[in-house]
């Protein structure tokens, strides 16, 4: 067995309600984890883009971009190692109002990680960051210290470096 | 774009177009050519079945016994005819029972429509009476599924559903229509589907790919060509042939692709895997050249994919893009419609005969008559072999009918020896291998081709599967003749475990009832055999008969299927005892 890679899929569909469903089946079928999946608009007008973030050998993504493809309402599918995508992902921390004041320390973890504060109330402060997974790793065994009410993070939304063809595709297809 | 609405092809139904979804759904099966479909009534369809008593002079429905026996029907229809079969179904229970044709549908890539009640669209999601999540359910045995609220969607969705069912890799699709939807009124107009903006049914085919390909087989000392059903599926069989004969080729078929060469023709040289003719499963690990034709590679044909064909170069021509590479590597993929491909193929090729290459399939063939084929058809045992009611089968039709089988023994046994002289005339459950899928898939045969013969061959457990579709058989006249091999064993499961269980027979031995008294029983005209003096006679009565006949043939219990690939091991490493 070759080695396991992480991926990024990007996946381009019709914005279809069972097509979640179809697609999470392929992974699930072969026992592979969806590490995490985002579903938004894309730069192409009534067209969904999925990213997705799986960990598995090269091989098997090739046949899984393959099975993907193959689904009706999917219109592409690429996938990419982390060298070829700029990504990010986004986490909220609920914390409580009093650390703020009472722990100084916590306002330079704000600054130094560029958090932002998003609210702040007697009870509790929220803070957002969006960045690598580990940069926000880092932020969290920072906050963990002083207790974290709540916290949530997304999943991966990412870009290619290069150029997807997708458009010129999709312009194609059209006539 | 081909657009053309129901008031151009029915001159009759130009009263108001507001109709009703159930209506609707009968309007656009008439427009899609539909003149038959298999179902089974209940609560949430019942709209749709009160339209069809209304249009029963122009559309046929079948009353199967059990929704199973529709889509195995509708599957049986589709396969003969290459048309898209129609299989309808209530919600719940109806619409679950279809699963495992939609799923042996998909794995064989039949195209099939199913249409499924819903409750209404309010009680969604209310664990209400019958309600289940067949989107849900169906999502991984269908190509296709969509769930339809409103009345206006059904034109679009159903052009859609039969568009998909039957272009490129065809398959099953499932539309479940809520009740609410099918009653609903609406202004009706039909356009069919020509096009999807994500779907590409046919990929291009690469001219490189071509060439090199042909440069491959060109070269090529020791040629092999595998084919399978994508032959029959693209209507390819004339451009086959000529590909085959100019290059003077030795081809083997996988067990759908059956009955797309004759069996008589010189360069068919018999079926690959694990029940398959010992010269080309042994050859496999010796040919130079492995052409694969509308096939998949399937671990039934390829046994250890470690130890399969590594010595060879590989060239696949393939319409479904996600089969490449998959099991095998391969090192040229033609990707297309293997019609078109093969016919752009033949000019590039050049003429050839591989007569030694040829003999060693011969010298082969020669081993495997000795060890076992000559036993399965000239017995001289007591008991009658399955091999020799085949055989009979063969003299008495002359190679022309349609062979139905179930899965299992019999299966293997029928596919090895039935003489092809037609295509899609091998009817079977390959990749799911779905016991009880025969004789309800016959019924949808016979009706498709009522010119044709056709004449299902069952295992005595397949049979009580499905034996329920007796009544289908009697109550709609359909005379399809039906073989049951009855060993009184569960046989393919027994072989195993005399193989490899040590003989311990966990519940495979079966009590049957009195099968011919159960068929007269739906006044089918029936017999049994027990005794090799008796066959011929009985195989001609039933051949002779013009209605259903039932013929029960007593054989030995505890024959063993060969040669036999092993699970795990290599094709070369087939074993003829």
């Amino acid at each position: 067995m070759s080695a396991q890679i992480i991926y990024t899929v990007s996946i381009y569909t019709e914005n279809n309600i069972g097509l979640l469903n179809r697609i999470s089946a392929i992974f699930q079928r072969r026992h592979i984890n969806i590490e995490s999946i985002n579903s938004s608009v894309s730069e192409i007008e009534n067209v969904t883009k999925w990213i997705m973030v799986v960990k598995l050998s090269e091989e098997q993504m090739k046949k899984i971009i393959g099975q993907i493809e193959k689904q009706v309402e999917v219109i592409k599918a690429y996938y990419h190692t982390e060298e070829e995508t700029i990504y990010q992902e986004s986490c909220m921390f609920k914390i409580k109002s009093n650390l703020l004041f009472d722990e100084r320390h916590i306002q330079n973890i704000i600054k130094e990680s560029n958090s932002r504060i998003v609210t702040v109330n007697k009870d509790f402060f929220v803070i957002e960051k969006s960045g690598r997974k580990e940069e926000i790793d880092l932020l969290y065994r920072e906050l963990n210290v002083f207790g974290i009410m709540q916290f949530t993070r997304s999943g991966r939304i990412a870009v290619t470096k290069d150029e997807m063809k997708i458009s010129t595709m999709l312009a194609a297809l059209q006539h | 774009m081909e657009a053309e609405t129901i008031k151009q092809t029915h001159k009759s139904s130009q009263k108001a177009e507001h109709i009703s979804g159930s209506e609707a759904v009968i309007k656009c099966l008439l427009a899609e050519g539909v003149g038959i479909l298999y179902g089974y009534p209940g609560g949430a369809i019942m709209p749709v079945y009160d339209e069809l008593y209304k249009y029963q002079d122009k559309i046929h429905h079948v009353l199967t016994r059990h929704e199973q026996g529709a889509t195995h029907a509708a599957q049986g229809y589709a396969r003969i005819s290459g048309k898209v079969g129609v299989a309808i179904a209530t919600s719940g229970p109806g619409a679950t029972n279809l699963i495992t044709g939609i799923a042996d549908a998909q794995i064989d890539s039949t195209p099939m429509v199913c249409i499924t009640g819903q409750v209404g669209s309010h009680l969604l999601g209310t664990d209400a009476f019958q309600e289940t999540d067949i989107i849900g359910i169906s999502t991984p045995v269908t190509k296709w599924n969509h769930q339809i609220t409103k009345a206006s969607e059904i034109p679009e969705v159903l052009a859609k559903a039969f568009y998909i069912a039957k272009t490129g890799r065809p398959g099953p699709v499932l539309v479940d229509i809520t009740k609410d939807a099918q009653f609903e009124l609406f202004d009706f107009k039909y356009e069919k589907c020509t096009r999807i903006r994500s779907y590409v049914p046919v990929p291009k085919t690469d001219k490189k790919a071509l060439k090199e390909a042909a440069k491959l087989i060109n070269n090529a000392k020791k040629p092999l060509i595998v084919w399978g059903q994508g032959v029959i599926l693209s209507k390819a069989e004339a451009e086959f042939k000529a590909v085959i004969e100019k290059a003077g080729i030795p081809s083997a078929w996988t067990i759908l692709g059956a009955s797309a060469l004759p069996t008589s023709h010189y360069l068919n040289i018999g079926m690959v895997g694990m029940h398959g003719n010992y010269a080309p499963n042994v050859l496999t690990n010796d040919c130079d050249v492995l052409i694969a034709i509308g096939m998949r590679f399937d671990d039934r044909v390829t046994g250890d994919l470690s130890r399969y064909a590594k010595q060879a170069k590989v060239v696949h021509f393939e319409i479904d893009p996600a089969e490449v590479d998959k099991n095998v590597k391969t090192d040229v993929a033609v990707l297309g419609d293997a019609k078109a491909s093969l016919k752009s193929l033949l000019p590039l090729l050049n003429k050839n005969s591989h007569k030694d290459w040829h003999q060693k399939f011969k010298d082969l063939y020669n081993i495997e008559y000795e060890k076992v084929i000559k036993n399965d058809l000239h017995p001289t045992k007591e008991g009658l072999t399955m091999g020799e009611v085949l055989k009979e089968i063969n003299t008495q039709t002359k190679g022309e009918a349609a062979i139905v089988s179930d899965v299992g023994q019999h299966q293997m046994i029928a596919c090895r020896y039935a003489n092809f002289n037609k295509t899609k005339s091998n009817i079977t459950s390959g990749g799911l291998g779905t016991m009880g899928f025969a004789l309800p898939a016959a019924i949808g045969a016979k009706m498709a081709a009522p010119e044709r013969e056709v004449v299902a061959i069952i295992g005595d457990g397949g049979y009580q599967m499905t034996i329920q579709e007796l009544g289908t058989i009697f109550q709609q006249k359909v005379p399809v003749k039906i073989v049951i091999l009855n060993n009184e064993f569960l046989g393919m499961v027994r072989q195993w475990q005399q193989l490899f269980f040590d003989k311990r027979y966990a519940s495979t031995e079966m009590t049957n009832p009195d099968f011919v008294a159960i068929a007269k029983g739906y006044f089918i005209e029936a017999k049994k055999v027990t005794t090799r003096k008796d066959l011929k006679a009985a195989v001609k009565e039933m051949i002779a008969t013009d209605g259903p006949y039932f013929l029960e043939v007593r054989v030995e219990k505890e024959d063993n299927v060969f040669p036999m690939i092993p699970t795990g091991a290599s094709v070369s490493d087939i074993r003829l005892e």
